[in-house]
Order: C-alpha cells, then sequence, then structure tokens
C-alpha cells in the first residue's frame, strides 16, 4: 500500500510589477494536515520556506475579508479553504482576478473603496429621530439582513464577468450593500441617481456568479434583480403621475 | 515627505472610528486622519461575537451594571471611569441603532438583550453572534458620509513623534509603496486595539501586536495593569477561534470527560437545566478558565493533538435558537471542526482573548504625555480592573472612544501654538533609523517567526492563566534573550512593495516590548486577582495591592491607588 501522502505542493504565483516582467508560479511543499487552510499552507512558506512571500490575511475566521485570493481557478477566501480538499494536489494560489497585482496575492481594492460610498451605504432618515430605537419588527429586519451580511471579501468583483470588461460598473458588493439600506425599514434615502445609472444595475447581464462565489450568504445577483424591478417601477412612476404622488 | 493634520488616530476599527468621528462633530473645522494598517472593515473588532452591554431593559439600572462590572473586576476598577461608561453605554449603542446597526428585535420590535457572565440582569445588546461585525461596518459605513476624514489606509506607523513630553505626530510606512512620512499633528489618539499575538494560543486577529502599546510606552506613557491577561474559556483547539459567551447565555453547558458540569465543582452555584445569572456557565471568564486548570489536574479533560479539552454542550438548544442566535458559531463549527453543534459537542480549551491592562489613561483618555490620547483595548481607564467581563469591551470602545476625541479636539482648540522643528528632525532621525534597520537585519542569521514563535511559548509557560515567581523569572531572563537575538533576525525581502517581512519585523519589536512589560508587572504584583493568580500568592491582598501597576520603560513598575466610589472591596460571590 502506498504511504499515505504528508505533504502537499502549493503553487504560488510571485510578482513585483515594476520588478518581474511577468507573473511566474513558485512551488512549494507543505506539511498536508486535515486542521490546515490554504491560509496555514501559506503561513508555512512564509515563517520557514521563503519570507519574501507577501499576501494579506488577519482574522483566520471568515469575517475580516482579508485574505480572498484565486484557489485552483475561483476565488475563496483562504482562511476558509482546506488544503485536504485539493489532495492530493499541487493546489495553485492565484491573486483574485480582475483587480490591480501590488505585489505576490496582494491586489490594489482601491476601486471598491471608491465606489463603495458612492452607494450612500449609510442610514438616511428623514423627519426626527426618535429618543429610543426606531422600532423595527424580525419580519422588518429579514428583508435587509442577508444584504448586510458583506465582509467586503471582492470575492464576487473577482468572479463578476461584467466588471472584468467594464470597469465602471459599480459591482455586486455595492450594489447589495445599497439595497442593503433601501430594504431597511428605518431609512428614507433615494440612491436611485447612483445605483439606476448606466454604471448600476442595469450594467449587471444576471450571470449570477457573484452568489455563487460570495462566501457569506449576501446573494448580490438577488439585490441586483430586485433593484431593477424597484428602479423599472420608480422610472414608470415618473411617466405616469404627478410630482407629490410619486412616494 | 510631510503631511500635517490637527489630530492622527492610529487605528481604524471601533474606537477609532468613534473617535473620528466625534472630533469632525466636536469641531468641522479640525483636519482629522485615521492611520492604520489594514482598512477599517478589516479591525479585529469585527470579530466580536456575543453582544454589547448597556443598561436599556425594564427592571434593569446603571447601578446593577456598574456593580457587576467593578465585582467582576475585582475590584481593580476605577469606579467613577465605570460610573461614566454604564451611563454612557445605552446613549452609544443607541446612537448605533439610529446608524442602522441590525441590534436583534424581539417581536414587537424592540431591542432585544440576552444574559452574559457575570451580569445579573439581561442587558447585552447583540446582533446575532456577529455583533462586533455589524457595529464596525455601521461605524465604518456612516464614517464614508463623513468625508472630512482623511485616511491612511494600510500604513504602519512606526513611531510616536514626541519632545518635551508633549506629541507631535508620527512616523508611517504607506505599504504598497514603502514610502515613509512623517505625519505632524497637534495630537494623537492611539486606538489600536490588543496584543494577544503576544501568546502562543489566541482569539486574537494576526494583526493585534500590541502597536499602540509598545509606540506609547516608548513616547514616555505609562502602561498599566498590564499583568492581567484574559483567557476566554471557550476556544476552539488548533485555530483559538472563538466561541462566544452568547452560547452559554443561550443556555449551553461546559462539561468534561464524563459528561459532568463541572463548574459546580468551583464555587460558580449548581446545575440547574435553565442558565441562572451569575452562575455556572454564566460565571465571569477568569473563573472559569481557572476552573479548567483545575479540572486538567485531576484529569478530567480529554486529550487532543492540540492540548488538553473540555466539551460545550448545546445540543438541547436545539437547531431553531442556534440558527437565530448562534448560527456564526455553527458556521464555524462547521468549517473549522467539520462538527455540527445542533448535534455534537464542541471541544473548547481556554483561550488568550483580551487585555485588562494598556496605555494609561484618565477618564477622557487623556495620558500623560501631552496631546496623546488612548482608547478602546489599547487603553487602560480602567473599567476592567483584573477581569472584563463578556459585552463590556464594545460600549466601552465607543464611549472612551467618543471621550477622547472630543477631549483631543478640545485640547487642540486650546492649545498654544508651538515649535514643530524637533518633531521634524525626529521624523527624519525615524527615517533614517528604518533604512538602516532593514540593512541590518539583510545580514540576519535568525527567523523572525522563530523569536516569535519562542517568545509566546515562553509567555504561556511563564505568564500564562496561573503563574509564580519561579516562572515569571524565568520568563524574563528568556525574554531579554530573545531582544538580543532580535538583533540578528533576518529579513530577504528588500523589496519596497508591500514587504509584509518589514511589518514583521517591527510588529516583533513592538511585542517584545509588550511581553517584557507584561511579566515585570506579574513579577512585582506578589498577590492573586483576577486574572492574575500566583500560585506562591494565592490571596488578594487589598493592603498592598488595591492599586493599579504602572510600567514605565523600560520596565520599572509602580503603583496607583484604585479610585474607589460607591462600591468598597468585598467577596466575589458567584452562583450563591
Amino acid at each position: 500500500m502506498a504511504r499515505k501522502r504528508t505533504t502537499i505542493t502549493m503553487e504560488v504565483t510571485r510578482f513585483r510589477p515594476g520588478e518581474d516582467s511577468e507573473p511566474t508560479l513558485q512551488s512549494y511543499e507543505v506539511p498536508l494536515r486535515k486542521e490546515w487552510a490554504v491560509l496555514d499552507g501559506l503561513n508555512h512558506i512564509k515563517d520557514h520556506l521563503d519570507g519574501t512571500l507577501s499576501y494579506r490575511w488577519s482574522c483566520r475566521m471568515g469575517i475580516c475579508g482579508s485574505c480572498g485570493m484565486t484557489v485552483n481557478g475561483k476565488p475563496q477566501l483562504s482562511c476558509a479553504t482546506f488544503l485536504v480538499d485539493y489532495a492530493p494536489g499541487p493546489v495553485r494560489v492565484e491573486p483574485l482576478r480582475n483587480f490591480p497585482v501590488i505585489r505576490d496575492l496582494v491586489v490594489d481594492i482601491s476601486d471598491f473603496m471608491t465606489k463603495l460610498p458612492k452607494v450612500k451605504p449609510w442610514l438616511i432618515h428623514e423627519g426626527e429621530t426618535p429618543e429610543g430605537e426606531f422600532l423595527q419588527t424580525p419580519q422588518e429586519m429579514d428583508e435587509y439582513k442577508k444584504y448586510s451580511m458583506c465582509i467586503n471579501c471582492m470575492l464576487c468583483y473577482s468572479a463578476c464577468p461584467v466588471y472584468a470588461l467594464e470597469p465602471e460598473f459599480l459591482g455586486p458588493a455595492a450594489i447589495a450593500l445599497g439595497q442593503r439600506y433601501n430594504l431597511d425599514s428605518r431609512d428614507d434615502g433615494d440612491r436611485r441617481d447612483v445605483l439606476a445609472s448606466a454604471e448600476g444595475v442595469w450594467a449587471c447581464t444576471f450571470v449570477g456568479e457573484c452568489s455563487t462565489a460570495c462566501p457569506k450568504g449576501v446573494d448580490p445577483a438577488g439585490a441586483i434583480q430586485r433593484y431593477k424591478l424597484t428602479a423599472a417601477v420608480a422610472a414608470l412612476k415618473d411617466f405616469l403621475l404627478p410630482r407629490g404622488a410619486r412616494r | 515627505m510631510t503631511a500635517f493634520h490637527n489630530i492622527v488616530v492610529v487605528g481604524g476599527g471601533g474606537a477609532g472610528l468613534r473617535a473620528a468621528v466625534a472630533i469632525a462633530e466636536a469641531n468641522p473645522l479640525l483636519s482629522v486622519a485615521i492611520v492604520s494598517k489594514v482598512y477599517p472593515m478589516r479591525s479585529h473588532t469585527v470579530s466580536a461575537e456575543g453582544g454589547a452591554a448597556a443598561v436599556i431593559a425594564e427592571g434593569d439600572t446603571i447601578d446593577e451594571h456598574a456593580y457587576d462590572t467593578v465585582s467582576g473586576g475585582d475590584w481593580l476598577t476605577d469606579q467613577d471611569a465605570v460610573e461614566a461608561f454604564v451611563e454612557e453605554a445605552p446613549k452609544e449603542l443607541l446612537r448605533l441603532e439610529h446608524q442602522g446597526c441590525p441590534w436583534s428585535r424581539r417581536p414587537d420590535g424592540h431591542i432585544a438583550v440576552r444574559a452574559f457572565g457575570g451580569m445579573k440582569k439581561k442587558r447585552t445588546w447583540f446582533a446575532a453572534d456577529k455583533t462586533g461585525f455589524h457595529l464596525l461596518h455601521t461605524l465604518f459605513q456612516t464614517s464614508l458620509s463623513c468625508s472630512d476624514i482623511v485616511r491612511y489606509d494600510e500604513w504602519f506607523v512606526t513611531k510616536l513623534l514626541s519632545d518635551e513630553g508633549r506629541v507631535h505626530g508620527v512616523v508611517a510606512i504607506e505599504m504598497a509603496t514603502g514610502r515613509i512620512e512623517t505625519i505632524i499633528a497637534n495630537a494623537v489618539i492611539v486606538c489600536t486595539g490588543g496584543c494577544g499575538r503576544v501568546f502562543p494560543f489566541t482569539t486574537n486577529a494576526n494583526i493585534k501586536t500590541g502597536d499602540g502599546m509598545a509606540l506609547a510606552y516608548r513616547a514616555g506613557a505609562p502602561l498599566k495593569d498590564m499583568e492581567f491577561v484574559q483567557y476566554h474559556p471557550t476556544g476552539l483547539p488548533f485555530t483559538g477561534i472563538l466561541i462566544t459567551e452568547a452560547t452559554r447565555a443561550e443556555g449551553g453547558w461546559l462539561l468534561n470527560k464524563d459528561g459532568y458540569r463541572y463548574l459546580q465543582d468551583y464555587d460558580l452555584g449548581k446545575p440547574t437545566p435553565e442558565p441562572v445569572m451569575r452562575s455556572m456557565e454564566l460565571g465571569p471568564r477568569d473563573r472559569l478558565s481557572q476552573a479548567f486548570m483545575h479540572e486538567h489536574a485531576k484529569g478530567r479533560t480529554i486529550d487532543t493533538p492540540y492540548g488538553p479539552v473540555v466539551h460545550l454542550d448545546l445540543r438541547h438548544l436545539g437547531a431553531q435558537v442556534i440558527d437565530t442566535k448562534l448560527p456564526f458559531v455553527r458556521e464555524l463549527c462547521s468549517k473549522y471542526e467539520r462538527i455540527d453543534p445542533v448535534k455534537e459537542l464542541i471541544p473548547v480549551r481556554p483561550v488568550v482573548h483580551y487585555m485588562m491592562g494598556g496605555v494609561h489613561t484618565d477618564i477622557n483618555g487623556a495620558t500623560p504625555v501631552e496631546g496623546l490620547y488612548a482608547a478602546g483595548e489599547v487603553a487602560c481607564v480602567s473599567i476592567n480592573g483584573a477581569n472584563r467581563l463578556g459585552s463590556n469591551s464594545l460600549p466601552e470602545l465607543l464611549v472612551f472612544g467618543a471621550r477622547a476625541g472630543q477631549a483631543a479636539a478640545e485640547y487642540v482648540r486650546t492649545l498654544q501654538k508651538g515649535s514643530t522643528s524637533a518633531a521634524y528632525a525626529q521624523g527624519r532621525d525615524e527615517e533614517r533609523r528604518l533604512t538602516k534597520e532593514l540593512r541590518k537585519h539583510d545580514a540576519g542569521t535568525e527567523r523572525i517567526a522563530d523569536i516569535r514563535t519562542e517568545m509566546q511559548t515562553t509567555m504561556e509557560d511563564g505568564a500564562g492563566i496561573y503563574r509564580d515567581g519561579d516562572s515569571l523569572d524565568k520568563a524574563f531572563v528568556k525574554l531579554h534573550e530573545l531582544r538580543e537575538r532580535f538583533d540578528r533576525a533576518a529579513v530577504d525581502d528588500h523589496s519596497t512593495t508591500f514587504n509584509t517581512e518589514l511589518v514583521a519585523l517591527l510588529e516583533l519589536d513592538f511585542m517584545l516590548d509588550i511581553a517584557q512589560s507584561i511579566v515585570a508587572c506579574a513579577i512585582k504584583r506578589t498577590e492573586s486577582r483576577g486574572a492574575h493568580q500566583r500560585t506562591d500568592f494565592p490571596k488578594r491582598d487589598d493592603e498592598k495591592f488595591l492599586a493599579h501597576s504602572l510600567v514605565h520603560r523600560p520596565n520599572k513598575v509602580e503603583y496607583l491607588p484604585v479610585t474607589i466610589t460607591r462600591w468598597p472591596p468585598g467577596e466575589r460571590v458567584y452562583g450563591r
């Protein structure tokens, strides 16, 4: 009987723009342990084999959103993706797609950081703020709850074929976060100017890759489809109704 | 390169964001910057699970919250600070509600509260079991509406500029480019969180390396009560991932290898099917982690490749309660242990979670260094004393983040114009030091990870849940040796672009200072109180030690009396 494999090969992208002409894959042999996430493999490389490898990570419990990478072709949180699931290997670790690479596995997410404020991801309330809390039933919360679960990990942008072709597209996470506030019973905001613009929901061709990639069940594709309906109805009302009756 | 802001906030987690917004509200004309080594929404506040305590429920009073906090902290809390804290906590949580935080609700739409360890009443607000995540994202997203706040995302602060006891700004490295910049400021607020990574097994994220504590310490601010390190009783083995206390608040049990609810043997009350406040599994964290150690000594824990464990039993709660109140726990168990807590027992063991100690501040977040403030876990006000109660840290970072922001804004308003030429010169010195430091480590022979691992093991062995004079002395000597070896640490990465090896080196530099300060304080405190348990001095000694440790660089310890207002020191009573 063949001996059980105790190591696995990780093929990791190495690239320093400006210094290297193109990305290359470097192979490392790391222990294959049942508890080890892909991130544990990278940490083993960094600590013991090669200190020059660069990547982001922090909470290692799937909530801070730092460690998104492309693992064997799919966008994943490297802290929540396990080496044994890729045995016998090799497992290929590349930077998230659709973003400029800063170095190795570190991508530049400043485009998202610029787009996020555009959807006004904060509560807009007209009228007086109550002394106590706004009342909101559990059913009312269920309306927006899943859209509030976004950890900004960028896996959906990496998976989105529209974002790949049209960098102006607001993108799945930003739109879902706009919808998160639109659907909150405490919110009276109007985000139509952004969400219903050419860069907003209408750019989406409903491929649904974003919802498949999302590690937190946010379903950005659903948020986008739902907002398309909202925007269409609002546009129709604009057309048909006098000003005062539009809300 | 140099930049100027009236106030620089170091750290963009809960405390830092709250402070920045407080400044913008206090005086919109002030220029405020947040400098953080990660994007704000990556900050470790995101990992807090169980909830945030503040009196809102009928039948609860702020005096009861104050008493629970004071007794929970084994009377090392400053009671004036606790009184301000319990008074302001409900306003801060309501403010977040008005900003959209999805607090869990009762069927009638009002805020729901849950039980928590060491609390006599149900007063912990929660957003399922992702409270920190929702709190942080609400604060961050709301801060985006405040376009006056300038952010330096992924900038690593290496030094506070200070001259004649007054702070003048920071020096920071832009990680993406390696650019070193001097940022001049009239005031600096340090909000960098804790230092769990000084220990080998911790719930803390990789970024929790005590940067702000070390920065302030080096700038002349004393650290306070550093010997008080909180072990949370329920972490997953291997990863150290936190399983929230809310599991026990909802009715979970801790079982030893015989399936016995062992806490009944440790003066924590009698087992009942339903949870009882301040009793058994709802006792305080220090006492529960200590009980685990005794259970282990009696051979009643379960051995695993990643150390001894006990079991957390949620099976009797049923899928519905777990899915509505504890969905993240189910997700974490499934991902990282490949078990389902609806049907299976969760293996858990005590894990380093929180620093009660930190930068010495007054009730407004001011440190003894003029113009330097601190808030959140990095600071020690102290409302946590010798043991923090679960769900007090989130309201703490809001209350004292806001106070520090307001105090800094007021300080800047009344500030006499001073010369900053010394600060510029210091900035240039620091740039030279960093360049030289990197070159020095080119020829290093020691791996950063090896020194770090040895430091962590040293801390666990010498300054863990139980310590004594011997173990602490050994740790102190070993840390001294590691500090020498640090000079020979190797940096193989010579790139200026996103050099995470350089960051790891600078973090280790900070952590070694912090580790020493923890051990130095623990050596001097020859009593047992809260989370500081000396087997050679097992009793609390109010005569000598009803006082905060203040450690000045390098490792000089003195004492400051505790402020008592209404609750004279008494016995901590749980479960009876």
